[in-house]
This record gives structure tokens, sequence and C-alpha cells, in this order.
């Protein structure tokens, strides 16, 4: 007897979603549809726009590398990079040290420990232009409350002009990125500290090894793999930082406070350049991808050991 | 236990704690105390006598009956909420998804697939927002939230599919066995099986998603014009400046009660909200 069509279908979709490798494709369907439009297909696009002369509006034609040689001559991308890499450097290096310092503390056995983790980490969840509008007021040049502290406490005589030198300016918005990072690094390596005997802990101490010694040769090189992967990870965003330049400073004063991402803003869609904003993003691109590998390699020598 | 003598524990411990919860809280009192100061208060020179620096005699709302009237504030809030509730529903369920097909069924692509997906949630926004921003002209989507809906899970997803990923490795592959030999069917024992027991990391996934929709700056500025399309936080930079004047009270009033969904969403569930920041550096 021949089967009905009616219960054929039925029974074939039973069939496919039996299958391991149709349903895994299947239930992946919704995500590869996203990602492939809205990532793998503006990539390829920003990198035809990145070899073209398109302006809004206007399609434009293949440049070849026109663009990013003018990048390369123009003195404020050369800041901006130069920014950006001294921004990342500089932030990271005490995020991790005040990090580190912050678990080790939250990690011993206090009344309130819950609480106090708990708003320790509202830097890192409380929408960050929002919060960085609070230091904004903060570093006001005729309001300040980090002026009126520091004039109290007998230790300026004139005014600080957080936000309107160039180089004090900087270093703002460095302060502000360690704020907001902090409690990142602070939670995540708690979660890795905890992990750790204390056993091991008692047992250097009884070996004569002092606090510091055992901080260094027990706590630094068991937490060692998450703290790379958290350092990997935070580079990552802090070498693509656009929010806390655009809020405090929007790359001034005389554009002295540029990263990659808030220059190619300005170019981009402030100035309407497509081409050439595009450019000095993807500019981005080679740091990022390394760190990629670097965090991938990593990750996968980890889970291998 | 905290050991040493007395001021070693001073010394040690509370003095830094005290510190650095002090230095991390202290621009979140701020915003509060400028939300609620009249502006005679506000405005005056940082060197001038003042007898109440850290707060306020006289507590006014003024600043926030400002904003619901006379800004867009309001249309702001719905708009961010309904862009975050909507892109986390989306990304969850895709991540869910994905996840599990990644995590318990063996195909060829899997590795491939895997990798490729983490890379994706290391992509950073500011990479692509240009072209992303002609893709978003393109499809027509530019000033509707459907532009902020459909790119939010691209940065979403793959964070919600590593978390998943990492919760499914866990759970231990007999229980799913089981079920199979009782005669579920494989999509039977996904949903009725293994999705339950994922349900702590559904919700890590769901409220780190949602904070982070809710975070999110520069495709909202990018995409969206219109003032009653707009965010919250592209609504307060871009609307509450008027050239190069700073409304301080309301631009304060509107950063608070814009933090607080968020705020009040995480101090309901900080468990999970922590598990789900510490599974996603974990991979």
């Amino acid at each position: 007897m021949l089967p009905r069509p009616g219960a054929a279908r039925p029974a074939l979709l039973g069939r496919l979603l039996e299958d391991e490798r149709s349903l895994a494709y299947l239930l992946l369907t919704p995500t590869i549809v996203l990602l492939a439009l809205f990532i793998a297909y503006p990539f390829v696009l920003g990198v035809w726009l990145s070899v073209s002369s398109a302006t809004v509006g206007v399609a434009g034609h293949f440049v070849g590398l026109k663009n990013f040689d003018k990048a390369w001559n123009d003195s404020i991308f050369r800041t901006a990079a130069f920014n950006t890499f001294l921004y990342t450097g500089v932030t990271t290096v005490f995020k991790l040290a005040l990090g580190i310092w912050l678990a080790v503390l939250l990690n011993r056995h206090f009344r309130g420990k819950r609480l106090i983790r708990a708003f320790v980490l509202l830097p890192f969840i409380i929408p960050t232009v929002l919060s960085t509008f609070a230091w904004k007021w903060m570093f006001d040049p005729t309001f300040s409350v980090i002026n009126w502290g520091l004039w109290k406490l007998d230790l300026i005589t004139a005014r600080v002009n957080w936000l309107g030198d160039p180089y004090l300016s900087l270093i703002s918005v460095m302060i502000v990125n360690v704020w907001r990072g902090v409690p990142f690094f602070a939670i995540s390596l708690l979660a890795g500290l905890q992990t750790i005997s204390p056993e091991l802990h008692e047992a250097a101490a009884i070996d004569g090894a002092n606090a510091w010694q055992r901080f260094w040769r027990v706590t630094w090189p068991l937490l060692l793999p998450v703290t790379m992967v958290v350092v990997l990870f935070s580079v990552i965003q802090t070498f693509a930082d656009f929010q806390l330049v655009y809020v405090l400073t929007g790359g001034g004063p005389a554009n002295a406070t540029h990263l990659f991402a808030t220059y190619a803003y300005q170019i981009g869609v402030g100035t309407g350049l497509l081409s050439e904003g595009a450019a000095i993003s993807l500019a981005m691109f080679p740091v990022l991808f390394l760190v990629v590998v670097l965090q991938l390699w990593y990750i996968r020598r980890v889970e291998t050991r | 236990m905290i050991e040493g003598a007395r001021w070693q524990r001073w010394l040690y411990f509370y003095c830094p704690l005290s510190v650095f919860v002090l230095g991390l809280l202290f621009p979140f009192y701020w915003m509060l105390v400028t939300t609620f100061r009249p502006d005679g208060e506000l405005y005056r020179p940082w060197n001038r006598a003042n007898y109440t620096p850290f707060w306020t005699t006289n507590p006014t709302l003024e600043h926030i009956y400002y904003l619901f009237r006379e800004t867009l504030f309001s249309a702001w809030l719905w708009n961010t909420m309904f862009i975050a509730i909507v892109s986390t529903l989306i990304s969850v369920f895709c991540g869910l998804l994905a996840g599990y097909a990644l995590a318990r069924l063996r195909f060829r692509l899997a590795g491939g697939l895997g990798t490729s997906i983490f890379v994706t949630y290391l992509v950073p926004p500011t990479l692509l927002f240009i072209p992303l921003a002609d893709v978003i002209r393109t499809f027509r989507l530019a000033d509707t939230p459907w532009a902020l809906i459909l790119t939010y899970p691209t940065f979403l997803i793959p964070f919600c599919t590593w978390l998943l990923m990492g919760y499914f490795k866990t759970i231990p592959r007999e229980l799913e066995e089981c079920a199979r030999i009782d005669g579920a069917s494989r999509i039977q024992a996904m949903l009725k099986i293994i999705f339950p027991i994922a349900t702590p990391g559904i919700l890590s996934a769901g409220i780190f998603a949602f904070t982070l929709s809710w975070n999110e700056f520069i495709y909202a500025l990018v995409f969206i014009n219109t003032p009653h399309q707009k965010t919250v936080p592209v609504g307060v930079v871009s609307e509450l400046i008027r050239g190069d004047v700073f409304f301080w009270g309301p631009l304060m009033a509107g950063a608070l009660l814009g933090s607080i969904p968020v705020a009040m969403i995480y101090s309901f569930f900080v468990e999970h909200y922590v598990a789900g920041l510490t599974g996603s550096v974990k991979g």
C-alpha cells in the first residue's frame, strides 16, 4: 500500500529531528542567519567601503589603499592611534592591580560580604554613558566636587581643569575607565580565587611563607589562567572603547583625546565620509585579531591540559 | 577568618576596602544628591563656602518634573525597555538552541562554528558600526526600534550561546539517554529534560543580556535620529544638552532614573548576574 502524502510529511520531519546532524543545523539556523546578516556581511561591506570613495548617499568606486594612506598621514589619526595604545596599556595595568587587590579583600570572610560584593559591581552594570555623565559633572571646570575636596584638604590652591587640558583630559578618561573596569576584574578574579583551596595557603604558611610570598607563589600562579582570559577580554573592550571619550571630551580639547573609535565616528558619521571612517575603524582590526587569536589559543591550551 | 592584631586588620583590610567601596560608589551618590538639589545650590563655584556640600537641606523634585514634562524621557524609557526585552528574548532563544547544538550534538562543523561564534562574541560594535549603518539603511530599518532589536543580538547571541554551552556541558548525558530509552524523541528530551535543568543558566544569560542591551550606546547613537525613538543613554546625551549648556539637575535625574531599572533587576538576581559574568569569561 502506498503511504499517504499527508502522513509522510510528519514522519519525514520526525526523522530529520531525530538525526543528529540535521537537528544541529536546524537549531543553529536562526543564529547563523542573524550573525551572517549583521556581522559577516557588514564586515565584508566595511572592507569594501575602506577601499572605496563612498560618502553618505554616494556609492563610490575602488580607490585602493588611498583611505589608509590618508589616515596614516593624518596627525589626528596618529594621535588617536597613540592614545588608544596608551589608554589600553595604562588602564589595563591599573585595572588588573586594583582588581586583584579588591578580589583578595573580598575573598575574606566578613559581615555584609554579599552586600558589599553586590554594591562593588554597580559601576560595571549601570549604563556606562549615564555613570560617565556623573563623572563629567564631577570634573566640571567650575563646579567640580573633586576640586572642592582637594582644596579642602589643602592639596590644591588653583582649580584643576580636568577635561580642558590636553594631557590631563586623557588621564581623566583613564581614571573613569579604571573606575568602571575594576569591579569586572575583581568579581571575575574573585570567582577564580574561590576555586583555590585554603589548605594550600595554610600549608605555605606552616612552611613559613609570609602573606606577600603566599600571594606570589601560591595565589598568582593558580589564578593566572583566569587572569589571562579576563585581561585579554578587557583589552579588546578598552581598545575599541567609544562611550567614555565621546561623553567626557568628545575627542577634544583640540582632538587630543581621540581613540580609533571616536575618530572613526567623527569622520564617518560626523562628516559623512563613510569610506574614511570605515578605514579608521578597520585600523583596529589587526590588533583585535591578534588578541582574539591569542585568546583562542590560550583557552585551547587550558582546556586540553 | 581575618587574622592578626586589631590595627593590622584595620590597616590591611578595613581601610583599603572602605576606600574601594567609597570610590566605586561616590559617583552614584553624587548623581543622587544632584538630582534633588535646587539649581541655586548646584551652580555654586567650587571654592565658595558651602555648609552642606554632601547633601542638601532643600531637596526638590523640579529636575524630575522637568525631565518628564519638558523632555521625551518617558518615551526613551519605554523604548529602551521594549528594545532590551525583545532583543534579550531573541538572543536567549537563539543562544539556547545554538548552545544545545554545539554542546550536545555531534556534527562535522561543530568545532568550526563554535569557534566562529566565540570570535563574533569578541567583535566590538565599534569595529562595524559604519558599514552596519549602511546595512540598516538598505533594509529600511533606520530610525525604527527594529534597527536595534535586530542588531543587539549580534553581540548578545554569542554571549548567550557561550554561557549556555558551558551549562549544557555540566549536565550528565545519562539524563538524556534515560529519557531516550523511555521513548522520548530527541526534541522531547531537549525540551523536557535538558532545558528545565538549565534554567539558572537561562536566567543568567537573560539578565546579563538585558543589562548589556540597556547599556548599548554606539548603535543606538548612529541608527536612531528621531528624538522620540531614542533610547535613554542616547536621549540623555543628545537631547538634554542645548549647545554648550548642560542642565546638570535634569541630566543627573535622567542618569539616576535611567539606571534604576537595571539596578532593580540586578539587585533581584545578583547571584545569577555574577554567575553570568564569571561564566562569560571562563568559557
